[in-house]
């Protein structure tokens, strides 16, 4: 009789877990960047190309690192809110424009302005490797020192920046204060 | 208007599938024949207004009617004929409409199939269906509706996925549904056994070709599945270990599981709540695997539009389900007295660890497909679990499997002993042995020690299945001819004979191409030679090509041989209009003994191109090799004894066969 029981404590086991997977998100991977310095790298800035930038240029403030390309059309989607934050939140942006033209990314940021302090030009996308990038648009958020805090894959919009970004920065400001 | 009438015939068919679950079952309870009787009417009125509704809905692709939602999603007027017929159940809804149309067919055919069943099994059989019936429709009709209008009309539709593109594609689900869905027949006729408490040699003469039915078209739907992602996917692989595979290969696992358990209930009336328990998690699994296709719980390529509604909705039912039938188990199943005493050695328990290995390697799967959900759910770090975890567990699990198999058919009910097996199969075993080494060296001059057991396990598995039909051919009085002996082998003895040698040409296939397949994938300019298996590639031109709803660059790669042309092969790079998505289009030459497989990459330049060559020994066997499966599940299925006429007369006469089949 209890050897009968097996089979359905089995399956109640079962649909416990497939229930809770219902209300998760398998495809959401946490970055194992998170915790770890931003990426060394040195290309050419989008706009200039003489000009050699680094991942030097980017410490010294909370920033965020936004991947772009002109063929992403999630990219154009979140071009506003980017546009939004820099100017209305004065937080540092900078662009990596990811395995895109250079002539047409001018062009574009021309045409729906430009909220980046510079764009790494990364034609090749190996910057992009490094950053362990898997698709276009992503958003890291990097601390004063340079150490990645939050990495966003998908949409930028000021709910979103309101709800995980300016929590970790207050989260992060309290736990050094202590 | 047409969509109307579709849902419409849908709603009937629901109102019918509800008589269909409570009228006969009422009636078998207070042994009312009038209220039986209505079952076999209802499963013909449901299957023929779902019938309706699916001509409706097909009718709106072929006609391109984008005022309804689905059709726009899916389909589109530059979309080839044939491939607006499979468009259909080109995604979630329609491809559910064709599911429940699959279930409604699988009922109409026990109703008509099973005059000889006594009236009150068939009534509780067509009840349970019913309610499986009404869960789906429910589903289909609450979250899923495939008629939905759009308001105003879609100018024009956002065309068929174009990995759906593809001839494997028009009937891998068909056929993959009728496998998933007919092992409802076996778990209805599990659950009619549990309601009575009757579980007699007849029950299982009844319930016998119905899962043998299910599994062939389970067997052929995955084989086609596989097919499908060697020819398209464009990796030159047949088999990755996706979620969504192995939700189709547990029930597999568990059905051919089942259909050895059966026979050993039918013949030797043991295992029988065991057998009623394999029934049940067939199709539970084949519920399992709905679940994870639509709920979006794991990562696929398969993965329908996830929608946790659904999911919700699938759970809920999944459990009501699996969990009654089960619950109903736990309390009935100990009824069942199995009589048929046997022997540690003994073909009873042979087949016995037959299905503690299927089972176990249906768990192992299992927990490997589901482990990251586990990890997930308790909060843990992700990972996930890929071909090295399924290969490192599979495998050896399928080795002594394998063995079995060739020593199981031979080996005798109730008790035999190993000196009789050893002094019979020694030689199959040696010879087995000793193929297993030279066949390889003789055709390629390397192995490693897995590859000469996994030939020698082929080798094994052919050879013995012959040896069993050798001896009944032997046995033959003087005056009977060679042929004469070999037409009145008994059918079902000649399927088991042709299925394992299917697993044996599968594994001869699996093997070769995994250990001996070569591949280069590089950028090479035109006319520049690549080098494989000693076949010469040369990639001379790319060219533009307009397909009826894409373009293509088609290169055009010439083939040869010690200088002597062997073949020119096409293969493309399509960009479908309307989803602008690039898909790679493989181009193949097959013969018996390899595959040249090339596909397209990125260009790099005007004149040089990406190039992946595959050169890929032995592959076709392994769908050869699922064929004669399926053949020998048929021919299985076929015996006379499932026939009602002759059911009685040769029940009595087949215990005299010494060599019996499973």
């Amino acid at each position: 009789m209890v050897r009968a029981l097996f089979p359905i404590v089995f399956f109640i086991v079962l649909a416990g877990f497939l229930y809770a997977g219902l209300y998760k998100d398998p495809s959401l991977v946490p970055s194992p960047l998170i915790g770890k310095p931003v990426p060394t790298f040195a290309a050419s800035a989008l706009r200039d190309p003489e000009r050699l930038v680094t991942n030097k240029e980017l410490l010294g403030d909370y920033a965020l690192v936004n991947v772009w390309a002109t063929w992403c059309v999630a990219c154009k989607q979140e071009h506003a809110a980017l546009v939004y934050l820099a100017n209305e939140k004065n937080i540092p942006i900078y662009g990596l424009n990811y395995k895109d033209d250079r002539e047409a990314a001018i062009l574009w940021l021309q045409q729906y302005g430009d909220p980046y302090v510079f764009s790494v030009f990364d034609d090749t996308g190996r910057i992009g490797i490094d950053f362990g990038v898997y698709g276009a648009p992503e958003t890291f958020l990097i601390d004063k020192q340079g150490i990645i805090r939050h990495k966003l894959v998908g949409i930028m919009t000021p709910e979103i920046w309101e709800a995980q970004f300016v929590s970790i920065m207050k989260n992060q400001a309290i736990a050094s204060t202590q | 208007m047409i969509p109307e009438i579709g849902q419409f015939a849908l709603i009937i068919a629901l109102c019918l599938a509800i008589a269909q679950s409570t009228i006969p079952l009422w009636g078998a309870h207070t042994n009312n024949i009038n209220w039986m009787s209505v079952g076999r009417t209802a499963a013909f009125g449901q299957f023929l207004f779902i019938l309706v509704s699916y001509i409706c809905l097909t009718y709106s692709f072929v006609v391109s009617d984008f005022s309804v939602l689905y059709v726009a999603g899916n389909s589109n007027t530059n979309l080839p004929f044939y491939y607006k017929i499979s468009a259909v159940w080109g995604a979630h809804e329609g491809s559910l409409l064709l599911w429940v149309l699959t279930l409604a067919a699988w009922g109409f055919a026990v109703s008509i199939f099973s005059k000889s069943l006594p009236e009150d099994i068939l009534a509780r059989v067509l009840a349970v269906m019913g309610m499986i019936s009404i869960g789906f429709l429910l589903f289909t009709l609450l979250t899923s509706n495939p008629f939905d209008r759009l308001f105003p009309a879609a100018v024009e539709g956002r065309d068929l996925n174009p990995l759906l593109q593809d001839p494997g594609l028009i009937i891998h689900p068909p056929l993959l549904y009728m496998g998933y869905v007919g092992f409802s027949v076996a778990f209805a006729f599990a659950v009619a056994a549990l309601l009575t408490g009757k579980l007699d040699s007849a029950w299982v003469r009844w319930s016998r070709p119905w899962a043998n039915a299910a599994w062939v078209f389970l067997t052929l739907g995955i084989a086609l599945g596989s097919w499908w992602a060697y020819q398209e996917l464009g990796w030159g692989g047949w088999w990755f270990w996706d979620p969504v595979e192995n939700a189709s290969f547990m029930p597999w696992l568990v059905g051919t599981a089942l259909i050895h358990s059966l026979a050993v209930t039918e013949k030797r009336s043991a295992f029988k709540s065991w057998t009623v328990l394999l029934s049940i998690m067939a199709f539970s699994l084949s519920l399992l695997g709905t679940f994870l296709v639509r709920s979006g719980v794991l990562v696929s390529v398969h993965s329908f539009a996830s929608d946790p509604a659904r999911g919700l909705y699938i759970l809920i039912f999944l459990a009501i389900v699996v969990g009654s039938s089960l619950s109903l188990y736990a309390w009935r199943a100990t009824q069942f007295k199995s009589t048929g005493n046997f022997d540690v050695v003994s073909k009873e328990t042979m087949l016995l660890i037959n299905n503690v290995l299927l089972i176990v390697a249906m768990l192992t799967i299992l927990i490997g497909t589901l482990y990251p959900l586990f990890l997930d759910a308790l909060s843990l770090p992700k990972l996930s679990v890929g071909p090295p975890y399924f290969d490192a567990v599979f495998v050896p699990l399928m080795l002594p499997l394998i063995l079995l198999m060739g020593i199981g058919p031979i080996a005798k009910w109730r008790k035999v002993t190993f000196k009789e097996l050893f002094d019979k199969l020694k030689f199959i075993f040696l010879i087995a042995f000793a193929l297993g080494i030279i066949l390889p060296l003789a055709i390629y001059g390397n192995a490693t020690i897995m590859t000469m057991i996994g030939i020698a396990a082929a080798c094994w598995a052919i050879l013995t299945s012959f040896y069993a039909l050798a001896r009944i051919v032997k046995k033959r009085d003087a005056s009977t001819s060679l042929f004469k002996a070999i037409s009145k082998i008994p059918v079902a003895m000649m399927g088991m004979a042709v299925a394992h040698i299917g697993i044996g040409v599968f594994i001869l296939g699996v093997v070769f191409t995994s250990s001996f397949s070569t591949e280069k994938e590089i950028a090479v300019k035109f006319g520049e030679p690549v080098e494989l298996a000693g076949y010469t590639f040369r990639l001379q031109n790319v060219t533009p090509v307009k397909g009826p709803n894409y373009d293509a660059a088609r290169g055009h790669v010439y083939v040869t041989k010690n200088d002597e042309p062997v073949v020119v092969l096409y293969p493309e790079k399509r960009v479908y209009e309307v989803q602008r998505n690039p898909m790679t289009e493989a181009s193949i030459q097959s013969t018996a003994f390899r595959d040249l497989y090339v596909a397209l990459g990125e260009a790099v330049s005007q004149n040089e191109w990406g190039l992946r060559v595959y050169y890929r020994p032995f592959v076709q066997w392994i769908w050869m090799g699922t064929l004669l499966m399926a053949i020998g599940g048929i021919l299985g299925a076929m015996d006379k004894r499932y026939r009602p006429q002759k059911s009685k007369v040769t029940v009595s006469s087949k215990s005299s066969l010494v060599v019996d089949k499973i």
